[in-house]
């Protein structure tokens, strides 16, 4: 077993050859109307390093998605979006990264409210153990975004509808959030984090605990809100990938390979390294 | 490798091997929770054996003659006036006449059948109801400890007379008495009224349970807050660093510290820096809440610990500040946890009699505490004086007090249990 990783190991980043510094992502990273824009971004873990020099562009109202192997770094550089990462004491940000047009690691910002414009969907559905009425009003009470209650009920109306929820969930607001279903639950969680207006929302895996219903469901939904908002989503399913996204990006051990729109990334891979993937020849 | 066929076989094999194991290892938890609840029976059994008699005393029922010129020399009724007169003179011409005790030592031998306590409280029932002066009246009065001792049957004629605190006479009295209907046998006035005393008939733990509860009030106001304080910031703000890991070595390390040294430190502390006076209940609630606190600090981590961290990642993630995401939703969820490890160091505290000693509350208080700043005693300290002494009735009143603490154990362990339930959440 031991010596099957540890070739794998080998195999993978002897293909590589990002040891030395002039590793340039192939295909278009940039975009003409950027809603957010990483320049040579580096992120370390204590010693190591687990992104190494990404520069991406966000467009504005796209659907980015992020695909790799597994450790790759998708999850990192997605939480670099929104400073998630800040929680993590050993972890340390290089490069820039700009929220139309201003610096976010910028000593200046101050994350809460740029948590407010950039929202984050985790991969496990992780609704507060409170009613779903009070999950939804929790993020516009605390922004004080709304004036009055009917504002407020307003809000959590319309969110919910929005995420798809609001016909399962209209006779049940003072029910206990987690005690729907967990396809039900994750599109809570949309619900809430779209609840804020946000422009930017960050999905990390949001399908991958879910059932296939469930999940087309939340793709169906990533469609409808991508008129509105901004998304970067983080898959391990290619279908899904080529399903929602405008614009591909394909991470691999901490470089951003390539990027491209999601069709020309799936029919005709620049990079050989895309194509392995892609192709299924390690992943 | 086996094949699957070979694999199927072993592991038939082996099975029956595993269940054996398994019934075993049940065996032996039945067997160590089995011998648990026989010692708590026995403990259980011969604290309540020996404790319940110690609520209950014997009452003698005396013909008194107020007389106003004995009891109410000034005639005005006033406090000075009875405090003046002689309620002792009263009482023994009751007991002398009740006894029919003549000869002189007869007489000295009957008034010594009646509590000390007696003429107080005959002083108490004038004062309080002056228009009984002047009256025969029929009144209970506690009987002394001695000869309680007689009617329980702990003193006999068959031991030697001049080795028995009862002599001959008095047992006779005793038993002329008990024929006449006299002596009633019901539960203690004093036990739940009544504070230390050198009288063990008239002793109760009244003034033990206040000073144990407002030393546990003092303590509880202090460590609770300090210590979800310092665990909140330890667990959700603090940077893990050289300094915080020395803090938490030494907040494990103070866990296990013996609760004689708190004492000590509290003495030095406490009354010669700060000057509180030794016995004061604050004074015992400062020590008992040093005590307490690396307990509520260490279970209030824990309970931090346990929340999800998905929980503060959906916090975080919409935008509510590191304070935000502590208050709405860390502490709610780690609150359950937090109460039961302060009612479990608040039970602890409760029963902690070393640093108690240290600082003082040992003392002999008759009065209940007014407050935090009077000299006072708490309860785990009477049972270990009360345990000390020599008179026969206070083995029962020692033991009565140990139900009374272990009564407060057993709410306050149930508190902690119906909190958990009433504000555990699922998540
Ligand atoms: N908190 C952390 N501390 C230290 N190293 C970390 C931490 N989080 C991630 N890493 C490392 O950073 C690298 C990238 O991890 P990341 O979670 O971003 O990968 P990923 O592409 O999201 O993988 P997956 O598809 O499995 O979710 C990995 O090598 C991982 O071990
Ligand atoms: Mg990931």
């Amino acid at each position: 077993m031991e010596a099957t990783m540890e070739n794998t190991r080998t195999t993978g980043t002897a293909d590589v050859a990002w040891d030395h510094d002039d590793f340039q992502t192939v295909g278009t990273p940039g975009h003409d109307d950027p809603r957010m824009t990483a320049g040579n971004v580096d992120v370390f873990y204590g010693e190591k390093q687990a992104i190494m020099n990404v520069s991406i562009d966000i467009g504005a109202n796209e659907v980015v998605s992020f695909i790799g192997p597994s450790g790759c770094g998708k999850s990192t550089f997605l939480r670099c979006l929104n400073r998630m990462n800040d929680t993590i004491d050993i972890c340390r940000v290089g490069g820039s990264i700009m929220l139309d047009g201003q610096d976010i690691y910028d000593p200046s910002i101050d994350v809460v409210p740029l948590r407010a414009r950039v929202g984050m969907v985790f991969q496990k559905p992780n609704p507060f153990p409170k009613s779903i009425y009070d999950n939804v009003a929790y993020g516009p009470r605390i922004h004080g975004l709304v004036d009055s209650k009917a504002e407020l009920d307003e809000v959590v109306e319309q969110s919910l509808t929005r995420a798809g929820l609001w016909d399962e969930a209209k006779d049940r607001l003072d029910q206990p959030g987690t005690g729907l279903s967990g396809g039900q639950q994750q599109r809570l969680c949309i619900a809430r984090a779209i609840a804020v207006s946000p422009e930017v929302i960050l999905m990390d895996e949001p399908c991958s605990a879910l059932d296939p219903i469930a999940t087309a469901r939340i793709e169906e939904l990533i469609h409808d809100l991508s008129s509105q908002f901004t998304i970067v989503i983080v898959t391990h399913s290619m279908q899904q990938a080529a399903r929602v996204s405008d614009r591909t990006a394909y991470f691999h051990l901490g470089r951003l390979v390539e990027v491209g729109p999601t069709k020309q990334i799936f029919t005709s891979p620049q990079h050989s390294l895309t194509q392995d993937y892609i192709t299924g020849r390690f992943g | 490798m086996l094949s699957p066929q070979q694999a199927t076989e072993r592991v038939a094999a082996s099975v029956g091997a595993r269940y054996r194991r398994e019934r075993r290892f049940q065996m032996y938890g039945k067997l160590a929770i089995g011998s648990a609840l026989v010692f708590l029976v026995l403990f259980m059994a011969n604290i309540l054996q020996k404790g319940i008699p110690g609520f209950f005393q014997h009452y003698v029922t005396l013909e008194v003659d107020l007389d106003r010129e004995l009891l109410d020399p000034m005639g005005d009724a006033s406090v000075d006036s009875l405090f003046a007169g002689n309620p002792r003179r009263v009482m023994q011409l009751a007991i002398y006449e009740a006894t029919g005790a003549e000869s002189r030592a007869d007489q000295r031998a009957a008034f010594k059948l009646v509590s000390t306590g007696a003429t107080n409280r005959l002083r108490d029932m004038i004062l309080e109801d002056p228009s009984i002066l002047g009256t025969r009246m029929s009144i209970q009065f506690a009987v002394d400890d001695d000869a309680d001792s007689y009617l329980r049957g702990f003193i006999t004629k068959a031991t030697e007379e001049r080795r028995r605190r009862v002599k001959d006479n008095q047992m006779d009295m005793i038993d002329r008495l008990q024929a006449e209907g006299r002596i009633e046998y019901k539960l203690s006035d004093y036990i739940f009224t009544g504070s230390d005393s050198r009288n063990p008939e008239l002793a109760g733990i009244k003034g033990a349970v206040i000073g144990s509860l407002l030393t546990l009030a003092v303590c509880l106001s202090l460590a609770f807050p300090i210590g979800v304080a310092a665990a909140v910031y330890l667990e959700e703000f603090a940077p893990k660093n050289r300094i915080t890991d020395v803090i938490e070595v030494n907040i494990n390390n103070l866990a296990a510290v013996p609760s004689v040294v708190y004492g000590i430190l509290g003495a030095a502390v406490f009354i010669n820096v700060f000057g509180f006076q030794r016995s004061w209940p604050i004074v015992g609630g400062f020590v008992l809440a040093l005590m307490t606190l690396p307990t509520i600090i260490i279970s209030s981590r824990a309970a931090l610990k346990a929340v999800p961290p998905s929980i503060r990642d959906a916090a975080l993630g919409m935008g509510a500040s590191r304070v935000q995401v502590v208050t709405h939703h860390v502490l709610p969820l780690a609150l359950p946890g937090m109460l039961t490890g302060t009612i479990i160091g608040m039970a602890q505290a409760l029963g902690e009699t070393a640093p108690l000693l240290m600082i003082g509350m040992v003392a002999f208080v008759v009065d209940a505490p007014s407050g935090i700043f009077s000299p006072s005693t708490a309860l785990p300290v009477q049972i270990y004086m009360w345990a000390d002494s020599a008179e026969r009735m206070f083995v029962a009143k020692t033991s009565a007090a140990i139900i009374a603490l272990l009564s407060f154990l057993v709410v306050m362990n149930a508190a902690a249990v119906v909190l958990r339930k009433k504000f555990e959440r699922r998540w």
